[in-house]
């Protein structure tokens, strides 16, 4: 059996792929695309009489393949079908590193999930706290409620928004300016990041547009998410590409936290790089700049 | 468990299985068909056997249709259809009991 090592709470999650748990021809090699993430879907993807074989698929996958260093999370159904309680025991008994709560709407939603998780965790004789939690956004009232979500539980490491379903609820439809879930959008990122956690994009669901989904990846990074959810392969490598940092962006944050860290030590508070002013308001920022870029291989300095 | 009904699980695309159990008298009557027979046959044999060993079905026929399945989805597929043929697939699972 395939232990997988406990999942990290915060790492590296530019990309999140969807896949469906009970295709097998998918989920066995699903490591080799080299997404940050994989998301096994017990959820939509998967048809309502077949529900238990995914689960049965699922297990063995969890227990069988070596997915490496590609974090595992599943995709639960609805807490208003008959379907999440069971889901919720196979992804702790496999060894999931963590379960992504669909159609969240509450804190209670997520209190609710975790609790079951818990004792999922005492029944399998699985660690305490392992398994990870995340909640996917997909009603107003969702994102009305983002911020108690956000913060409802240790074990929460991101939340995403969905955009099928939300713009559905809001009588709108998909525009490449993204001006349909731009305020739903803001939302979420400010209620992530005032409880610490990470932010995830909808899917771009026309593979055969590449200049839309290029539009949309850029608009995600300059919102500041922290990744995107995916339908295909093919669109890891763009993603990667934008959410790493540029050159230029990795010499002057290089530049700044060594700076940083020799005025300090010489009780120096405020000082210029590059004819820019500096401060300890920037150097968090800077050294996430080079912990993205020693995760994109672009940089491989001892800073961080 | 006993084969208490006819139940299917799986489907015929690439790298699953489709495996279908009917209730028999007669130990297990097993009838495999793969795509990849010559190479796997005695592979997919013993898991199957394996795994219903381990589920203690000890009676009924059991069909195989193989498409390139690895082990994991073969055993995934012959448990889910015998706890479909007790009613008995949707919750409670044994998991890392019966089940691993």
């Amino acid at each position: 059996m395939i232990k997988r090592p406990k999942p990290e709470r915060f790492r590296l999650r530019r990309t999140m792929m969807f896949m469906n748990a009970q295709k097998p021809g998918l989920i066995k090699d699903a490591y080799i695309y080299g997404c940050d993430s994989i998301m096994l879907d017990l959820e939509d993807a998967v048809a309502e009489n077949q529900k238990d074989a995914a689960r049965f698929s699922l297990y063995h996958a969890l227990t069988t393949i070596d997915y490496g260093d590609t974090e595992v999370i599943v995709r639960i159904n609805g807490l208003d079908t008959p379907h999440w309680q069971e889901d919720i025991r196979v992804c702790v008994a496999g060894g999931a590193d963590g379960i992504r709560i669909a159609k969240c709407e509450s804190a209670q939603d997520v209190k609710t999930v975790e609790a079951h998780v818990l004792a999922a965790e005492r029944e399998f004789g699985v660690e305490e706290g392992r398994t990870l939690l995340m909640a996917a956004l997909e009603s107003p009232k969702g994102i009305l409620n983002a911020y108690e979500i956000c913060a409802a539980s240790e074990r929460m490491f991101g939340v995403a928004i969905s955009g099928g379903d939300f713009r559905k609820c809001m009588q709108t439809k998909f525009d490449p300016s993204g001006i349909d879930m731009m305020v739903a959008r803001g939302q979420m990122l400010i209620a992530a990041r005032a409880a610490g956690i990470q932010c995830f994009d909808t899917v771009f669901t026309d593979l055969d547009d590449n200049e839309g989904f290029e539009a949309e990846v850029r608009q995600n990074k300059a919102m500041g998410f922290d990744g995107k959810s995916l339908i295909n392969p093919k669109q890891i490598r763009l993603v990667h590409e934008i959410f790493a940092p540029t050159e230029k962006e990795v010499l002057q944050a290089e530049a700044m936290v060594s700076a940083f860290r020799e005025a300090a030590a010489a009780g120096i508070g405020v000082f210029t790089v590059n004819g820019k002013m500096v401060d300890v308001a920037f150097i968090p920022g800077a050294e996430r700049t080079l912990r993205l870029a020693k995760a994109c291989g672009m940089y491989e300095g001892d800073l961080v | 468990m006993q084969i208490e009904k006819n139940a299917v699980a799986g489907t015929l695309e690439s790298s699953d299985a489709m495996v279908t159990v009917e209730p028999g008298t007669n130990g297990i009557e097993l009838d495999i068909s793969s795509s990849v027979m010559n190479q796997y046959g005695r592979q997919i044999k013993a898991t199957v056997l394996e795994t219903l060993g381990r589920l203690g079905v000890t009676e009924g026929r059991v069909t195989v249709v193989d498409k390139g399945a690895l082990d994991c989805t073969l055993k995934a597929r012959v448990e889910c259809a015998v706890f479909r043929s007790c009613d008995k697939s949707a919750a409670g699972i044994p998991w890392g009991g019966v089940i691993k």
